[in-house]
């Protein structure tokens, strides 16, 4: 199975890293978030890496999703698995609504509209203190319980949030072989040509924006029970723009791109840690660097250097026709 | 009531105005570049935190030079991003120079972060502390400053761009780059000139408004946003527009602030930008294009 | 009765008419071209015919069913397919997915039932992949098949953008300007390809400058000159109608085989 050789290995790799580094903070503290957000990367990437719709508001679906389990468990005392349900659905629907009028933008007012959808969303559940708390959060949130196996240490939610990784990368790349991964990754080429093949466009982007919203609220509700605590902070705008950038860092329009933009964007700011004061500017500096010389992401990068270092002297079997925008990336 | 709308629609105006300025820098970057400058705001923290550095303590320089100053370093930052981080990455795609300024906005909070820490600094009014009297309504000297010094760099900017050499240069550029560089125009500086002028009407903003506002190393990334909404809301080709744009959320912002509630203004702003985007999506003063096949 | 008939056709875009009053009917399996000087409205009769534009006025009925009002892709389902001017390829795919996506009708599984990859999935996959490969091979493109679509010459795009559009098994084929920008060996390959395509039934409307190519593979021909129709017939009688020759300055008609 060629299609799916990358989905064991990375299965293996997430699977082997507790028993190679036991009870270390790096693999079930930072690795569970990291986890998290290669979730969100993965959902976000069907919509703009290989959609093409860019989204600086995607931070707000999970969000939705985190605080509707919040909600629902500390102040009504609803069991955590329902809850997961009723923000998913919450969302989907908030999705579904603001889908097709903000879908039919594109590019800049596309980036806008999004970016003001985050920021309304999150203005909103700071200033609904009587629901969400407010700045200050809501805690206390119960933690999940699976048949009786409560997931109550950082290694059980390893175990919890590895698998639901690895379950939303098998969906993704699903999805991207097929009609309408295809129909999604047509858009982005053409538009017009899309819609000439017969692709209902808006319905298709409205898909996409919806399925991707679906599966950021589910990891938020997961967030939310994990945590044991949610506050506005953790739904910004900053977040909805390291969404992105663990996206485009890794290379869009790759599954495994986003999961690795996401494992590198996690462990950054663990590790810059040790530069204290220079740690913000370090960062910046990086993500420019990072995206002017390796434009296409890191994980094309790596793969087309691979490339060159294996198979030195063959040489394409025809002419290039058309400069490809990757050219410079080899700088 | 009446009093209070006034006194609203005064502190919407000069807020207004901040906005209309980081909004004009905005327009001109994109206008030249295609680029949405999402360090805009950095620009306008920086101008306010260099002026308010180079005038402090008993060894500090006027308030005049020391905002001379501040522009000066803001027009090199501005130069610099245009040099190194934006022209290195010409032909990237949207979403690629989105990321690149916004790196760079991060790189450049954290240069000031690194500079003058977490506190909040304040200019010196300019002239007076003592609020003028309009009918029941108040409003600060500085308030004036403001909207008079942003009124004189519209014009300016305007006159600029309609009357200069340099100016039509850099709009020759924006329409079509080779055939700007056939007529002999050199782009490169051209754009240069245009990050340089954009960085400066985002000082000039920062330093006005440092003594009401106080300023901090991460207030560029709320004024940045709104820059980008102004020009959005105006038209993002047009550069008058987004001076309007940025009145009108002001306004809006202002306006909802007094009379609906204070902690949603910002999500009313945004709400009336994403309605404008859905029913009138090249903005109020804009043209709408047609898709060419 | 014509496969198309269009009727009193308009189109003006800020006070600028386009296209007016153009009336014409396409009958079944031939090859009709549509040529005209440059800025005579071809392309923008492309996009009313494939839905990109809405006329002002008039109709355009496709086995009797209108296509006015519909959107291009609803204009696809009703077996209408086209070829772009300037390429429209999707550059970040392969040349098989490429064709593949010109499936898109003749598949129908969703996004959700992809995700999961139901059983049927893995069956129209292979359906699909038949399709696209054999529409390929009826365009000469086997030999490209597993590129990557942004690294391929100009000419071979192009006839990757026709086994796309005939991977959707349309009734009516619209090529805009096919042969543009090819070179002497391309355009006769190009010429064979369009009469097989018509020889398998599918009703091809041609827009095209070379008119040597036009004369040798039309059945009729409609002149159109700012936006109007000038003369139709066949392609005898259009190079002998003085207006044509007049309005392609002095009969310069130029051949190219």
């Amino acid at each position: 199975m060629k299609r799916l050789s990358g989905f064991y290995l990375l299965a293996i790799a997430v699977a082997a890293l507790p028993f190679i580094f036991p009870d270390n903070y790096f693999v079930t503290v930072v690795g569970v978030s990291a986890g998290l957000h290669a979730i969100l990367a993965v959902s976000l990437n069907l919509l703009m890496g290989y959609a093409g719709q860019i989204s600086l508001g995607h931070a707000a679906f999970f969000g939705m999703g985190a605080y509707t389990s919040a909600i629902l468990t500390t102040r009504y005392g609803w069991n955590p698995w329902p809850t997961i349900l009723v923000g998913a659905a919450f969302t989907g629907v908030v999705a579904y609504l603001v889908a097709r009028p903000i879908l039919k933008l594109k590019g800049h007012y596309l980036a806008m509209a999004t970016l003001g959808l985050g920021i309304i969303v999150h203005i909103v559940i700071v200033q609904m203190g009587w629901l969400t708390g407010g700045p200050d959060g809501l805690g206390s949130i119960p933690s999940l319980s699976i048949f009786g196996w409560e997931v109550d240490s950082d290694e059980r939610w390893y175990i919890v949030i590895g698998t639901l990784l690895m379950l939303v990368v098998w969906l993704a790349l699903n999805i991207i072989d097929s009609r309408s991964g295809r129909a999604l990754r047509g858009l982005h080429g053409s538009e017009v040509a899309a819609e000439m093949m017969g692709i209902d466009t808006a319905a298709t982007k409205t898909g996409v924006f919806v399925l991707a919203a679906l599966i950021a609220s589910v990891a938020g509700s997961i967030f939310a029970h994990q945590q044991a605590f949610v506050s506005p902070d953790s739904f910004s705008f900053f977040f909805s723009i390291e969404l992105v950038t663990m996206v485009v860092l890794g290379g869009m329009a790759s599954t495994y791109g986003a999961v690795l933009g996401a494992i590198i964007l996690t462990f950054l700011p663990e590790l810059l840690v040790v530069f204290e004061d220079y740690e913000v500017m370090i960062f910046g500096g990086i993500l420019m660097g990072m995206m002017i010389f390796l434009p296409q992401g890191l994980f094309i990068g790596l793969q087309e250097l691979l490339r060159k270092l294996t198979r030195p002297k063959k040489t394409p079997a025809t002419p290039v026709a058309e400069k490809k925008e990757s050219s410079h990336g080899a700088a | 009531m009446f009093d209070q709308i006034l006194q609203f629609l005064l502190t919407g105006i000069t807020v207004g105005s901040t906005y209309a300025l980081v909004g004009l820098g905005f327009a001109i970057i994109y206008n030249a570049s295609d680029v949405v400058n999402f360090s805009q705001g950095e620009f306008v923290m920086i101008g306010g935190m260099s002026a308010v550095a180079l005038s402090a303590g008993d060894t500090g320089l006027p308030l005049w030079a020391a905002a001379i100053g501040a522009v000066l370093i803001t027009m090199l930052v501005g130069m610099a991003l245009q040099r190194f981080a934006i022209a290195p990455a010409r032909g990237a795609s949207v979403v690629t120079t989105i990321i690149i300024t916004i790196g760079a906005s991060i790189f450049l909070r954290g240069v000031a972060l690194l500079v003058w820490g977490k506190d909040l600094f304040a200019l010196p009014h300019f002239s007076g502390e003592e609020p003028i009297q309009i009918g029941n309504a108040t409003i600060l000297p500085q308030s004036l400053w403001v909207m008079g010094g942003a009124a004189a760099l519209v014009m300016g900017a305007q006159y600029f761009f309609n009357h200069t050499t340099l100016g039509k240069a850099i709009l020759a550029c924006s329409c079509n780059k080779t055939a700007a560089h056939l007529v002999g125009i050199n782009v490169g500086i051209m754009l240069l000139v245009a990050y340089g002028m954009s960085a400066a009407l985002g000082a000039m903003a920062g330093i006005l408004v440092a003594p009401i506002t106080f300023s901090s190393y991460d207030t560029g990334v709320m004024l940045g946003l709104k820059g980008f909404s102004a020009a959005i809301l105006g038209g993002m080709g047009n550069p008058m527009g987004a001076v309007a744009g940025g009145l009108l959320l002001g306004l809006i912002e202002s306006l909802s602030a007094g009379l609906i509630s204070s902690g949603y203004k910002d999500a009313i702003g945004f709400i009336i930008l994403l309605l404008v985007l859905f029913f009138r999506p090249s903005g109020l003063f804009g043209k709408a294009s047609v898709d060419r096949v | 009765m014509a496969l198309l008939d269009v009727k009193d056709l308009t189109i003006s875009f800020g006070g600028v008419t386009a296209i007016a009053d153009l009336h014409f009917e396409v009958p079944e399996s031939q090859v009709y071209a549509v040529i005209g000087p440059n800025g005579a409205g071809k392309t923008t009769l492309f996009n009313m015919l494939s839905g990109i534009y809405k006329p002002n006025e008039g109709s355009i009925r496709f086995q009797g069913k209108e296509i006015v009002g519909r959107r291009p892709h609803q204009v696809a389902k009703m077996g209408v397919s086209r070829t772009f001017q300037n390429l429209q390829m999707f550059f970040n795919m392969s040349v098989l997915d490429n064709v593949k996506v010109g499936c898109h009708l003749r598949t129908h599984s969703h996004l959700w039932s992809a995700a999961l990859r139901l059983p049927n999935i893995l069956k129209e996959e292979r359906q699909s992949q038949a399709w696209a490969r054999e529409a390929l091979i009826f365009c000469g493109l086997e030999a490209y098949i597993d590129q990557p679509a942004d690294a391929l010459p100009y000419g071979v795009l192009k006839r990757v953008e026709i086994a796309r559009a005939l991977a959707a098994q349309p009734k009516l084929l619209l090529m805009d300007e096919p042969a543009a920008g090819l070179n002497d060996t391309e355009t006769v390959e190009m010429r064979e390809l369009i009469r097989r395509i018509s020889k398998t039934g599918i009703s091809v409307l041609l827009v095209e400058h070379n008119m040597g190519l036009v004369m040798q593979v039309s059945d009729r021909i409609l002149v159109i000159d700012y936006g109007s129709r000038l003369a139709e017939g066949l392609p005898e009688e259009i190079q002998n109608n003085p207006k044509v020759i007049e309005a392609y300055l002095g009969g310069e008609v130029q051949y190219a085989v």
